[in-house]
């Protein structure tokens, strides 16, 4: 019994992985995702930079890319690959676990009120309160109160951490919920949900059968644009001094920086603006792909 | 639907005043203080006074009870008189900004025109441009337009205003010198040289914001119209004879036009709140800017109510956006 | 040189002023770029430098400073001084004259009674005054006659020219103004945003932190200027692109504060549309230590008082060390350019009172800066950090928000580190940290932190108020809501005394020296106080605009009827 439903369960995911590969798209949008994250994972024992005294460092300031910095220097002379390595690792992974958050609560609101006419007026009031306050104040409590006690529980670095991804979850869910619920309410009147109830599914069983797999698509445009969103709300939050202590560089700490000296030396914006738009446009491809290859009727194709 | 409309009207009156409560305690909890726009040499006792003479040291149920009284009953009052020639406010304290030391409605209403135009232009403009392209990219999947246009989205989302603004004033303000880098809010509207003075002003942060609001848009109409595409009604459709353009622009696109219409009225309240980052770097000078400033000068009943009249316009919106549901698929129902 | 001397050369000067031009309006429109935008006109509601900037285009005082720092009559008829009798020989009172003949620019007459009423307006109780320190010990102001404006003080006041001197004192027009008393003060919106006087502009309209239009006062005093029909002074963005739209694009004339990286003012200054110019005044970049324990293991009410001395910075060999770490020319090198240069003292300037044999610091020495730690007991450890009884030498150094102290700070941790300190940095956001809320943990008053490092200076030429800061008495604590200015918790009570003598004394050498004595206790001797810049302020006029010279005693438009077009 167990032996036949795994079976059929790998046999599912074998097809949706051999739909996923036809998409040309989604093949690339993968490639440059693992690079980007074996980048930021592998990159610091492939390339050691090396430890300069500061009189040393500001010797080399402002060097443009070469064998000795592959990516030039910024202003005080501090190694841009080396930079942007630990960059990325803390941009991809405030933007992914931020974003996921954002999306799950998003989802699972934008459901329940789309679904259950009892619960739609108070959370959708809810969502409307969370529309309505102001950003910058809202984060600016928030630091207030709670980063001294969970960088007393947790450290100062990790509580950034989780502080940040909290702080850009709980002010970007809204939009993905009102986008779900939209979606809910026409769906669950279509006829399979009708004769699905019919026959007395339980809600649950309706939900994640027949109406989740349904609200896939603007979900996943919404965890597109949740991913550039949360990184660049990251830099905005380094700059209330809600993020990481100030020398701890992000892609977007090192684009904001580097727009100053622009005109000067471009690569210091081209580089981390490079970084995040391709993580955006990777993740677009492959929710692209696992679209098409969890629909049943485009894998019939 | 019309019982429902007028439920969710009266529904709104407790709903915005529990927000109302919320921004308040919100903004006084946060810490940072008027007196942080005051310079260092004025000493300890000077500063006191000044916060003093503000009003901030009043209790919070004390200053919360009279805003609502200012705003529900003195400001409208204050219209009244100002629309046809009365005195009854007269004596009644108005909303007073901690910055500006003068009300805030007036403020507010003379940074309306600059808002609207400009943030609104621009959001009508990433409407229409991101609609076709939405569509088409979706009827033309994987085509080399359909590909262009991702990108254009992808760079579009993917690059923060700040980034953008400041590289078109390098390019097209700068390097090419056909735009003006500063917003003139005194400029006025009286035959064509100004009326073009106008556009070039505005062409600017205009493609800054449009830029950023037809990215995602597009996205999402792309991304609906690709779901509806596969749905059997549409095969019925073409079955029967109907012309493509009948079954694209008529069937498709009403149907996938919920998440849309979604994000559209979650954008428009954002005209009113304007744009800060692109307000304030091209000198605009709108609702955004005046939002930021008064946040970042702890302007207490400057913050509390922009924010209020924000959390009504999303209210409204996001209530036309239900109404807009059952008008695009009849078979929503709310009762 | 003698500050006398100096004001009756400087009101010489103002005779000479050159006649570049002859009518008044001839030069059309200026076009003026205060990022930061005026929010009222009126200064003693906002002592915001935006707005009292710019009001002081149409408000002024009876005198004013030079760029030397020199006070200049403005609507007086001359500084009165102790040699001319104008002030009285035990420094009690000061007697003023104004010019006759001179006219508000609605046309009536300006008299002592305006002078009068504004000293009633800034001391009313309820009002709030912003400047109500300009008006300090100020028993009365009498008015004899018209023309004459008597201000008594309570006590002999060494430095007379605090109230209706400069930009942040001007006088207002009691006709105007005289609804507007106390309480009544905000709802006096008109007045307030567009206030009638006696300077070389008039306020046509007001847009509230955003443009103010003006155009030439018809009624002032000199027939001829000024040259300018017309100006507009428009606000938003930052200083960068305030820069830009002076040297880049050239749509304006001049920016305010354009503070930005030394190689992007190298790169926008070879254009050849605009220069930047800078000034130097009071205020310095530095890092201040803080004597008390900030340890988070203490209680809230504990942290960072008195009770509980630092155990790190109280060594002063500690605190001399990580001074000697630092190479103050680097910092201005990288964050202000043209506009900064290294110091050691607290107060810069006005010449007579800055310390000029105060440059010790001025080179860096890691080396000597190890041994001192050594000395100190604080060895180095296994991991490089240094060590005393198994306590790390970590500190906290925190900053506002702004790319230049970013940079600062990472430099400074790069130095510390070399001499075995570990440091771990923190930014917070301006509003936060000068907002003083005493709810707040974040605030520089509160100074939950090792070191952090902001600038400060003073208003005037007079750094009697500034130095008498680091009194005992002034140190902020749960007791005074944190509203202290020792922010270092600095206690010695000899130096309590020398600014208790300061207070006393009126002769100018032995004032010099008092202060002098005070800012090395403070900076070479102690270093409790770190200076690390004194930095100007830089602006940015277009080649076209002439007659602008930078005032860092006064507003920068304190000559603004002196401008004119270059042909």
């Amino acid at each position: 019994m167990t032996d036949i439903s795994l079976d059929r369960a790998e046999s599912q995911l074998a097809a949706i992985w051999r739909q996923f590969r036809q998409h040309k798209g989604a093949v690339f949008g993968l490639c440059v995702l693992v690079f980007l994250v074996a980048f930021v994972l592998l990159g610091p024992y492939l390339w050691q930079a090396e430890t300069l005294k500061v009189s040393e460092a500001l010797k080399v300031k402002n060097k443009p890319p070469s064998l000795r910095f592959p990516l030039g220097t910024d202003q005080l002379g501090r190694d841009m690959l080396d930079r942007m390595i630990s960059a990325g690792r803390v941009s991809l992974a405030v933007g992914f676990i931020a974003m996921m958050i954002a999306i799950f609560v998003g989802t699972f609101i934008g459901v329940l009120a789309g679904y259950f006419k009892r619960l739609d007026g108070p959370l959708m009031r809810l969502t409307d309160m969370f529309l309505a306050l102001p950003l910058i104040p809202l984060l600016l409590v928030m630091v207030m109160l709670f980063r001294d006690r969970i960088a007393g529980i947790v450290g100062p670095e990790l509580g950034a951490f989780i502080l940040i991804v909290f702080a850009i979850g709980v002010t970007s869910w809204m939009h993905a919920a009102r986008i779900v619920r939209g979606e809910v309410l026409a769906l669950k009147e279509r006829e399979y949900v009708l004769a699905a109830r019919s026959i007395g599914a339980p809600p649950r069983r309706i939900i994640l059968r027949h109406i989740l797999p349904n609200v896939v698509s603007p979900v996943m445009v919404a965890a597109t644009l949740g991913i550039a969103e949360a990184i660049i709300t990251e830099s905005v939050l380094s700059f209330l001094g809600l993020g990481f202590p100030p020398d701890f560089p992000t892609w977007g700490r090192l684009l904001f920086d580097g727009l100053q000296y622009m005109q000067l030396y471009p690569e210091r914006v081209i580089w981390p603006g490079l970084a995040i738009s391709l993580t955006v446009l990777s993740v677009n491809y492959i929710g692209d792909g696992l679209r098409d290859a969890l629909d049943p009727k485009a894998r019939g194709r | 639907m019309l019982t429902y409309t007028l439920r969710r009207l009266l529904l709104a009156i407790p709903t915005l005043l529990l927000i109302s409560l919320v921004i308040f305690l919100l903004v006084d909890l946060a810490p940072g203080s008027p007196a942080s726009e005051i310079p260092l040499t004025v000493p300890p006792e000077v500063r006191a006074k000044i916060l003093e003479a503000l009003g901030v040291n009043e209790p919070l149920h004390v200053r919360y009870l009279l805003w609502l009284k200012q705003f529900f009953w003195v400001e409208p009052l204050n219209g009244f008189d100002a629309l046809f020639g009365t005195t009854h406010a007269e004596g009644l304290q108005r909303i007073i900004s901690y910055q500006t030391r003068s009300p805030v409605f007036p403020l507010i209403a003379e940074r309306m025109p600059q808002t609207l135009t400009v943030i609104g232009t621009a959001y009508l403009v990433g409407v229409l441009i991101a609609l076709p392209i939405g569509i088409y990219s979706a009827y033309k999947q994987y085509s080399l337009f359909d590909q262009f246009g991702t990108m254009f989205a992808m760079i579009g989302f993917s690059v923060p205003t700040f980034f953008s603004g400041t590289i078109f004033i390098i390019v097209f303000g700068v390097w090419l010198g056909w735009f003006p880098t500063k917003y003139d809010t005194t400029l006025e509207v009286t035959d064509w040289a100004s009326f073009l003075k106008q556009l070039r002003q505005m062409a600017m942060p205009v493609m800054v914001l449009g830029l950023a609001n037809a990215a995602a848009i597009s996205r999402y109409m792309r991304s609906s119209m690709l779901e509806n595409m596969k749905q059997d009604y549409v095969r019925t459709a073409r079955a029967k004879g109907m012309s493509e353009r009948t079954v694209v622009l008529k069937h498709v696109l009403r149907n996938s036009l919920i998440p849309v219409v979604t994000v559209i009225a979650l954008g428009i309240p954002s005209i009113f709140g304007g744009a800060i980052i692109t307000e304030n770097l091209f000198g605009v000078n709108g609702i955004g800017a005046a939002l930021i400033g008064a946040i970042h000068g702890n302007d207490l009943p400057m913050v509390q109510t922009l924010a209020f009249i924000f959390a009504i316009l999303i209210v409204t919106f996001n209530l036309i956006a239900d109404v807009l549901y059952g008008l695009l698929d009849p078979r929503i129902r709310y009762d | 040189m003698k500050l006398k001397t100096a004001l009756l050369g400087a009101v010489c000067a103002f005779a000479f002023a050159p006649a570049a031009f002859a009518e008044r309006g001839a030069d059309g429109h200026v076009n003026v770029l205060y990022w930061q935008a005026p929010s009222t006109l009126n200064p003693y509601l906002s002592s915001g430098t935006k707005d009292v900037e710019t009001a002081s285009l149409v408000l002024e005082g009876l005198a004013g400073f030079n760029e030397k720092g020199e006070v200049i009559a403005r609507l007086a008829d001359g500084v009165p001084t102790v040699e001319n009798g104008g002030v009285a020989a035990d420094l009690t009172s000061i007697t003023w004259k104004l010019k006759p003949g001179l006219l508000w620019s609605d046309g009536s007459p300006v008299t002592s009674a305006d002078a009068k009423f504004t000293w009633e307006y800034c001391t009313h109780p309820d009002g709030g005054c912003a400047q109500a320190a300009r008006y300090e010990g100020v028993t009365a102001v009498e008015t004899p006659d018209d023309l004459t404006i008597v201000v008594k003080f309570a006590s002999p006041k060494p430095n007379p020219y605090m109230a209706f001197v400069g930009g942040t004192s001007p006088i207002l027009q009691a006709a105007q103004f005289a609804n507007c008393l106390g309480a009544a003060a905000s709802t006096c919106t008109d007045q307030n945003f567009m206030p009638i006087g006696t300077g070389p502009f008039v306020v046509k309209e007001f847009k509230t932190n955003d443009t103010v239009s003006l155009e030439a006062n018809p009624n002032y005093r000199d027939p001829a200027k000024p040259a300018f029909a017309t100006m507009t002074v428009k606000g938003g963005g930052d200083a960068e692109a305030a820069a830009r739209a002076v040297m880049e694009t050239g749509e304006f004339d001049y920016a305010w504060n354009t503070q930005i990286n030394p190689e992007l003012q190298a790169a926008m200054a070879g254009g050849g549309k605009g220069v930047f110019l800078n000034g130097f005044g009071t205020l310095v970049e530095r890092i201040e230590m803080n004597m008390t324990d900030p340890s988070a293991d203490l209680a809230e009410g504990e942290r960072s008082t008195v009770k509980h001395p630092h155990p790190i910075l109280s060594d002063i060999k500690v605190r001399q060390a990580l001074s000697m770490a630092i190479d103050r020319q680097v910092l201005v090198d990288v964050g202000y350019g043209s506009a900064g240069r290294p110091t050691c003292n607290l107060v810069p300037a006005p010449e007579m009172f800055a310390d000029a044999t105060n440059t010790g610091c001025l080179t860096q020495d890691i080396e000597g800066a190890k041994k001192l730690l050594d000395e100190a007991g604080w060895v180095v450890g296994g991991d490089g950090v240094r060590e005393k009884d198994g306590k790390k030498l970590h500190l906290l150094y925190q900053t506002s928000t702004n790319p230049v102290r970013q940079d600062f700070q990472a430099l400074v941790k790069g130095w510390w580190e070399e001499i075995g300190v570990s440091v771990e940095l923190k930014n917070i956001d301006a509003s936060v940290f000068f907002g003083g809320d005493a709810g707040s943990p974040d605030t520089f008053q509160k100074f939950y932190a090792d070191v952090e490092m902001y600038a400060n200076n003073f208003d005037g030429t007079d750094p009697e108020p500034y130095l008498a800061q680091y009194m005992c008495d002034k140190i902020p604590g749960p007791d005074n809501q944190w509203q202290g200015e020792n922010i270092n918790r600095y206690c010695d009570p000899a130096y309590d005394a020398l600014v208790k003598e300061m207070a006393a004394t009126a002769d100018l050498a032995k004032r010099s020296e008092l202060a002098k004595t005070m800012n090395a206790m403070l900076t070479r001797d102690t270093m409790t106080v770190v200076p690390l810049v004194d930095r100007g302020r830089l602006s940015a006029a277009s080649v076209t605009l002439g007659g602008v010279v930078l005032n860092t005693w006064d507003t920068e438009m304190w000559n603004a009827e002196n401008w004119f077009r270059v042909k």
